[in-house]
């Protein structure tokens, strides 16, 4: 065998650790090709046996636009920006579902990922990023029917659309943040398994996703609030964001932008500080 | 001599009672949370020590068979070592890369092919993606599963899987492998490429950690022998005196009284308190004489009462050597429904007894209506002598093997 052992080997110390450890980011990357398969097997697996396959990711969005459309749209008259409201509400939906689903997946990602844990080693956090993650191609699959979509009803985007990775890039930091809690808290307190879908459904409503935010921002400044208050829910900087950047909907939303960033930024830390801190425990409770 | 690949001091794990088995849940939580004042006189939850203050050291190249019976910490130690779970006390050291093999196809994804299998499993294992393609020929070469590369493995037999699973493993080659058990699977000829390749990887100047209950491997693999009793080292030699002080370590154990046998699992509400060997007639005896009808009874002592209960009763025999020979139980015997009492004894008769002569060490198991009761490691010995098992009127030759087989022989002319 050409193979040698390496003379000055890598030395691995293992002790009981300090209650608050460090996210060990520089082991994540170490592992970087884990993450990436992890991902693929996601992406592979995902629609194997189904009839529809990946159009479900086009079709999740797609339902939802046309029932609120109708129901939200025609018959409550809900404004929308001066846009035709199945492209708003699409486009709020695709940044949405990217959420929604990812909440889901990467919820339940620890814990259906037990026999992993109690079998091998490798950073935990790879488990949740990759749940993530793979969410990313749902959303690269919906994406051109919004293009299509902006071509029918001929909106055009400004020079905004440079932005629009940067939103993507919030997405994807918030639903992270979110997503290391719950699967963290998932493997305790398996109540998390009920609460998602509920969480779910009641964020939607408090996100500016059927209604605009330009609707609720009066209303709190009556109450003496400024308007970033809203991006204290920072799916709301994003889908806000997001349609700003694709439509073309008035000015930069700046400071609501930049509430949601920090948000999710600060969610993004203490979940993985608290992912961390009871990751050790993983595999004697999962 | 040189330093010391693995070097492990002072090592400890504890674990609560129940951690092992169940999850809260957020009412739970919340409800001990405020009741927690305002209880008096319930104990804290009670610990085990899986690991007590264990240190040893081993040389690279060095082959190393861990043994001892069930719940001695042989496992947690692997665990520990290959950092899924993490020590409550002490330290390791381990110089180079280390791959466990704690079971063969984890990670393995049904839906995927075995081509696809080979890069997930293989990364999961710590394996650079260039590595993996590099040793790709090889690993299926070894599996033998070239026309079923892209077959989704659910499709595979079992023996193609496990082939398959332990290859991908087999090609790790980490400077340092910890094994468990993996041969306790398969069939024989699978056995002994696992042995074979797992010989390989000591003969390379690896260093390799195995745990096993089959003696026969260790003696046959490793050089240096450990022996876990209750979490601690028992015996750190060489590989021959290691496995003389665990058999003899088994039997000690299993030539006390069951009564007095204090580390058993279970609720405890029922206790074994002693096992009787006896004749079809009732009659206690020594030893059981193969081709005889035997009879065994596990006396109890029972807080309740259950009329009508599912009681699932079992015993396994092992040889001396650790090999699980059989598992006899209520369950499987279709004998299910049976009535506790405050004292009896369940009874398991054994017709023309088949075991071949030698010391035979068992296991006692007691679940009733879904919940174990008691269970206790090597908890009795069963004496046996050859009898006349195949009624012929001469006593077998012991030659090979533990059982007898009642079975016949007949001869015929081919028609063509």
């Amino acid at each position: 065998m050409a193979e040698s052992l390496p003379s000055v080997a890598e030395i691995t110390v293992i002790e009981p650790q300090g209650r608050l450890a460090g996210p060990r980011l520089r082991e994540v990357w170490a592992y970087r090709e884990l993450l990436y398969f992890l991902v693929w097997r996601d992406v592979k697996v995902r629609y194997k046996q189904t009839v529809l396959g990946a159009a479900w990711a086009i079709l999740q969005p797609l339902a939802t636009a046309a029932v609120f459309t109708i129901f939200f749209g025609r018959l409550a008259g809900i404004p929308s920006d001066g846009l035709p409201y199945p492209l708003f509400a699409y486009a709020g939906l695709l940044v949405w579902t990217f959420f929604a689903q990812g909440l889901a997946q990467s919820s339940a990602s620890v814990v259906g990922s037990a026999n992993l844990i109690t079998k091998v080693y490798f950073p935990r956090l790879v488990i949740p990023f990759s749940a993530v993650l793979s969410g990313l191609l749902d959303l690269a699959i919906a994406t051109p029917l919004l293009v299509v979509m902006m071509a029918y009803y001929r909106v055009w985007p400004g020079a905004a659309i440079v932005a629009a990775p940067f939103v993507l890039a919030l997405a994807l930091l918030a639903v992270t943040g979110v997503g290391l809690w719950l699967s963290a808290l998932n493997v305790e307190y398996r109540d998390v398994r009920f609460v998602v879908p509920f969480l779910v459904q009641l964020w939607l409503f408090v996100t500016p996703v059927i209604y605009p935010a330009s609707v609720v921002t009066p209303r709190l400044e009556r109450l003496g609030l400024p308007g970033w208050v809203l991006g204290l829910n920072p799916m709301a900087g994003v889908v806000e964001g997001f349609r700003w950047a694709t439509l073309g909907t008035g000015a930069a939303p700046v400071s609501l932008l930049s509430a949601s960033a920090v948000v999710a930024l600060v969610l993004c830390v203490t979940g993985a500080l608290y992912f961390r801190s009871v990751e050790r425990s993983f595999a004697d409770v999962v | 001599m040189s330093t010391p690949t693995i070097r492990v001091s002072g090592l400890s794990k504890r674990f609560r009672i129940g951690e092992l088995v169940r999850y809260k849940s957020l009412r739970e939580s919340i409800q001990n949370a405020v009741k927690a004042p305002f209880r008096r006189g319930r104990r804290p939850k009670e610990t085990i020590w899986a690991l007590r203050d264990v240190s040893f050291e081993v040389a690279p190249g060095e082959v190393v068979g861990v043994i001892g019976r069930n719940g001695a910490g042989k496992s947690t130690l692997l665990k520990v070592l290959s950092r899924i779970t993490e020590p409550t006390e002490g330290r390791v050291e381990l110089r180079g890369r280390v791959g466990s093999l704690l079971e063969v196809g984890t990670g393995f994804h049904l839906e995927l092919t075995g081509r696809e299998n080979i890069y997930l499993n293989g990364a999961i294992l710590g394996m650079k993606r260039a590595e993996i393609d590099r040793k790709f020929d090889e690993i299926v070469a070894f599996a033998e599963i070239e026309r079923f590369l892209d077959t989704p493995v659910k499709h595979y037999s079992t023996g193609m899987y496990l082939r398959l699973a332990f290859a991908v493993a087999a090609h790790l080659e980490p400077e340092i492998l910890l094994v468990d058990e993996v041969l306790a699977v398969g069939d024989s000829e699978f056995q002994k490429k696992c042995l074979g390749k797992m010989g390989d990887v000591a003969r390379a100047g690896r260093t390799v950690l195995f745990v096993s209950h089959n003696l026969a491997a260790v003696q046959q693999l490793c050089r240096t022998g450990i022996v876990l009793e209750q979490g601690r080292v028992a015996c750190a030699a060489d590989v021959a005196l290691a496995v003389r002080h665990y058999t003899q370590q088994v039997r000690r154990i299993a030539a006390t009284s069951v009564a007095e046998r204090t580390d058993r699992a279970g609720s405890q509400w029922l206790r074994v308190t002693q096992v009787a060997l006896c004749h079809a007639d009732g009659r206690e005896i020594r030893q059981a004489l193969s081709g005889e009808d035997v009879v065994l009874r596990f006396y109890y002592a029972s807080e309740r009462d259950v009329p009508d209960a599912s009681v699932n009763f079992a015993f396994n025999v092992r040889n001396l050597h650790g090999l699980l020979l059989t598992n006899l139980n209520s369950r499987d015997s279709g004998n299910l429904r049976m009535t506790v009492h405050r004292r009896g004894y369940f009874q398991c008769t054994w017709p023309r007894f088949n075991l071949r002569s030698g010391t035979y060490a068992c296991a006692i198991y007691c679940e009733v209506n879904g919940e174990v009761v008691d269970w206790v490691q090597s908890a009795f010995e069963l004496q046996v002598e050859d009898g006349d098992f195949f009624g012929t009127g001469r006593l077998i030759h012991r030659e090979q093997g533990d059982m007898l087989i009642p079975h016949t022989w007949s001869s015929h002319g081919d028609p063509a």
